[in-house]
This record gives C-alpha cells, sequence and structure tokens, in this order.
C-alpha cells in the first residue's frame, strides 16, 4: 500500500505541474476560450452603437461609418485617434491594456462613446 | 416655405398681426425692412426702382454657407451645381454686393481638389471679395492646415480675424476648432481674449457684424447647434447699439433677437438638415428633387442710411418668392429661395 500511495504521489506532482503550466497561458485560454477577438462599433444616426461596448484584452474594435456625414474616432485621453472617416469607411484599434476608454467624434463632439477593456 | 415662424425663439414685442400680415405678402417676393419698430415693405419684383436709396444704403454683401463641396450623397448628388445657381443668383442680383461672406463648411472633407473646386466656381461671382470662416469639415485634414493655407492669410490662431468696411465693424470668429468631447462649438480663450481686445475701444455707435461657422446661441444642444463659451463673447458686445451675429452650420434660417443683438443662420447651398428634434440626427435631409432648390438659399444683406438698420433678406435658390422672418429694432430678415 505505502508503495502504491507514494507512487501516486510521484505521478501527482509531474501531472499537476502540468495542469499549472496549461493554466498559467493566458494567450491559449483566451484563443479557445473568449469570443471572437473582434468587436463592431456601428456609426449611424450621428452616434456611436453600441456607445458602450465591453471588450477583453487583445480585442480589435472596428468602427463603421453607416452616416451620409464623415465622422472621427478620437481617444479623450490621446490613446488613439482614426483619420476622417466618410461613409462606409471603417477604423479599427487593437486594446492590448485593460481600462475604460472614452472617446468621440472631433467634428461632431456631442457623439460620445466608450471602450471597457476587461 | 415659412418653417421660419416655426423656430420663434424672440420676445421681442413686435406686433404679431402685423407682421404675419407681412409673412403672407412673402409668398410674392416682398422685401421687408423694420425700421425703429415700423414696418415698411418692397416688392421684390420692383427691386430695382428702389434699391439705389432706399435699399442698397450704404452698405451690402452676401452670406452663403455650407457649400460642403465633396458631398454627393442622395441629399443633393450634385453640390457644386446648387453652388453655381447660388453665385448666379447673385450675380443677377440688381444690386452688386460689396463682397461676400462664407461662413464655413466649405468643403466636405478639407481635400484640396475640394477647396480647389470651390475657388474655381467662386471666380464667377460678381464681388471684389470674399471672406471666409471655417466649419468643422473644414478642419478635418491636421486641424485645418488646408484652409489656413488657403484662406486664413492675415488671419491669427484657427482663424479669426476683424476689418472695417464703410463704417461697420465685422469681425470673423472660429469656433470649430479644439472642440471636446461632448461639447458644442467653442471659440476658446485666446479668442475671446482676442475679441475682448478687438472691441475695446471702438464707440458704441459702431455697428457690429460678428460671422462664424455654429451658431452663437444656442438652438439645439443635443445636435450640437450652439457655441459653448459664446455668452462671453456676446458680453463684449452688450454695449454696442446694433449688433448683428450671422451663422451656417445648421442648414436653414433662424433667427433670434435679444435686445439690440440681432442672431441670424443661412440656408445652406448644397442640402437641408431638418428642424431641431424633428429626425433622428441633424444629418443632410433628403426632400423631393424639385423641392431641393427651395430649400437651399443665400443670404442679402443690406446695411440702411436711415436708422443705422441692416436688412437681411434670405433668397432660397428657387426662385418661388421669399419668405419673412422675424425682425427686430433696425433689422428685417427674409428668406427667399433660389428654386
Amino acid at each position: 500500500m505505502t508503495n502504491r500511495n507514494m507512487w501516486v504521489g510521484g505521478l501527482a506532482m509531474p501531472v499537476m505541474a502540468m495542469l499549472l503550466l496549461f493554466a498559467g497561458s493566458p494567450s491559449v485560454r483566451a484563443a479557445d476560450q473568449r469570443s471572437a477577438a473582434t468587436a463592431e462599433v456601428k456609426i449611424d444616426n450621428f452616434s456611436f452603437g453600441p456607445q458602450t461596448i465591453t471588450v477583453p484584452v487583445g480585442v480589435t474594435v472596428t468602427w463603421t461609418n453607416r452616416d451620409d456625414i464623415p465622422h472621427t474616432v478620437v481617444s479623450t485621453d490621446g490613446v488613439f485617434k482614426s483619420k476622417v472617416r466618410d461613409t462606409d469607411e471603417k477604423f479599427s484599434y487593437t486594446f492590448t491594456k485593460a481600462g475604460t476608454y472614452p472617446y468621440f467624434c472631433s467634428v461632431h463632439p456631442k457623439m460620445t462613446g466608450k471602450v471597457v477593456v476587461q | 416655405m415659412d418653417d421660419h415662424i416655426k423656430h420663434d425663439h424672440s420676445h421681442d414685442g413686435i406686433d404679431r398681426r402685423g407682421f404675419l400680415k407681412c409673412m403672407a405678402w412673402a409668398g410674392a417676393g416682398t422685401l421687408l425692412v423694420l425700421d425703429g419698430g415700423v414696418v415698411k415693405s418692397f416688392a421684390l419684383s420692383g427691386l430695382d426702382k428702389h434699391s439705389a436709396h432706399d435699399l442698397k444704403g450704404q452698405l451690402s454683401f452676401v452670406q452663403i454657407s455650407d457649400s460642403h463641396i465633396g458631398f454627393n450623397k442622395p441629399a443633393n448628388p450634385d453640390v457644386t451645381a446648387t453652388l453655381q445657381t447660388a453665385i448666379n443668383k447673385i450675380n443677377a442680383m440688381p444690386h452688386k454686393p460689396d463682397f461676400i461672406i462664407h461662413t464655413g463648411d466649405l468643403s466636405q472633407l478639407s481635400k484640396p481638389s475640394e477647396f480647389d473646386t470651390l475657388d474655381q466656381a467662386l471666380k464667377g461671382v460678381a464681388a471684389k471679395q470674399i471672406y471666409f470662416v471655417p466649419g468643422e469639415h473644414d478642419m478635418l485634414s491636421d486641424n485645418g492646415e488646408q484652409y489656413l493655407e488657403r484662406y486664413g492669410k492675415g488671419t491669427k490662431g484657427a482663424g479669426w480675424y476683424s476689418f472695417d468696411h464703410k463704417g461697420v465693424h465685422f469681425v470673423g470668429l472660429v469656433n470649430v476648432a479644439n472642440l471636446k468631447a461632448g461639447g458644442m462649438g467653442s471659440l476658446g480663450h485666446e479668442q475671446l481674449e482676442w475679441l475682448e481686445d478687438d472691441l475695446k475701444n471702438r464707440s458704441a455707435s459702431t455697428p457690429i457684424v460678428l460671422f462664424a461657422h455654429i451658431p452663437l446661441w444656442t438652438i439645439y444642444p443635443d445636435w450640437g447647434w450652439g457655441t459653448d463659451d459664446s455668452e462671453q463673447a456676446l458680453s463684449y458686445v452688450k454695449r454696442f447699439g446694433s449688433v448683428t451675429v450671422l451663422n451656417g452650420h445648421i442648414h436653414q434660417t433662424m433667427q433670434k433677437i435679444e435686445g439690440k443683438v440681432s442672431f441670424h443662420t443661412a440656408m445652406s447651398t448644397a442640402f437641408p438638415q431638418p428642424a431641431p428634434g424633428t429626425a433622428p440626427s441633424a444629418g443632410p435631409m433628403k426632400v423631393p428633387a424639385d423641392q431641393l432648390q427651395k430649400v437651399l438659399g443665400i443670404t442679402d444683406v443690406n446695411y440702411l442710411v436711415s436708422g443705422r438698420s441692416l436688412a437681411i433678406v434670405d433668397s432660397p435658390l428657387g426662385d418661388s418668392g421669399s419668405s419673412a422672418s422675424k425682425s427686430g429694432r433696425g433689422l428685417a430678415v427674409i428668406g427667399s429661395s433660389i428654386g
């Protein structure tokens, strides 16, 4: 009996070590278990939809302008800034750090939105 | 035709019945002049008989706005053509304007080709000088570098300046630079300081005309139709006997009188926008093709000798007559379409 216990104990550690190794690889976990690596925001009727979007770290958010008028996507904290986007043009930004990112359209500043990265 | 009356924001004690009677004449093309509270009317068709003395007075200029050269969506697939119609209308006026004021959104996307097309078209206008202020659409590349290069000579900061003409002091203001998230138009500290200094030594009897792209009074905050720090600017003109504020941006005529200050917005030469709150957003408004020219227009401003009054006539591009708008002390505002 002792031998078996010792043998199990001996095996457990390497197995445990392997499990821990996998648990500590967030990128692998993200690819397997999280949702798509992109998220969409539509610009329509002078507003961002959804106005607040929550995404995991590493996700690329793509804004698409569906208005007849050009807009921009500008972070209020200087993190990102699109060129002017006319109808059907897009802007993408990949969020590599967790945090809250308020932004607005610099042409029509009443248009505001937020990206929450968790 | 008379959308203007619906936007009556002022309560200036003008006899509404008399005013509305004049409004009914407006369909036939009438120029109304309110001089010290008394309304005088002139038929637009007989303008040339009156113009030399009664109407032209000492100073006459035309305001155009929001040409949006480069816009090509359904609301107007050819904004260059409607700009040309506006220019033709100016050139056909019985009295030639001393100059043109363009209150911004010259271009749609601040592209060099768009500014080129505008300049080319304006070469044909019968006026010796054109004064500009930028709209937010003219600031889209490098904070307005293109705009300043072409139209900013002799201006300060983002393109503000002043000049005098026949005793009237004109100030071109820029309220579309450095806009803040969640805000409306903005003049900024530096420009306000300059404005205070520019006005401070002038006699209170000097007529003042301020012009800027976004309205300098709050029309509809939800759509950004106002200027966050305009109160400060207006405090500097409070002591003057006659102040006229000319704006664009909203693509429809609206006016308000507050004491001695008359505010007026012009139609666009490109496309109309909805009245406040009547649509999901302020974007270009589609109208039936045969109606388009009725909702685009120019504004003719005449400074009359008697009583130092200013007559402002908005003319739709479509020539179906004009509509009179609210008038005030020394001021008459009339709209007429180009189509």
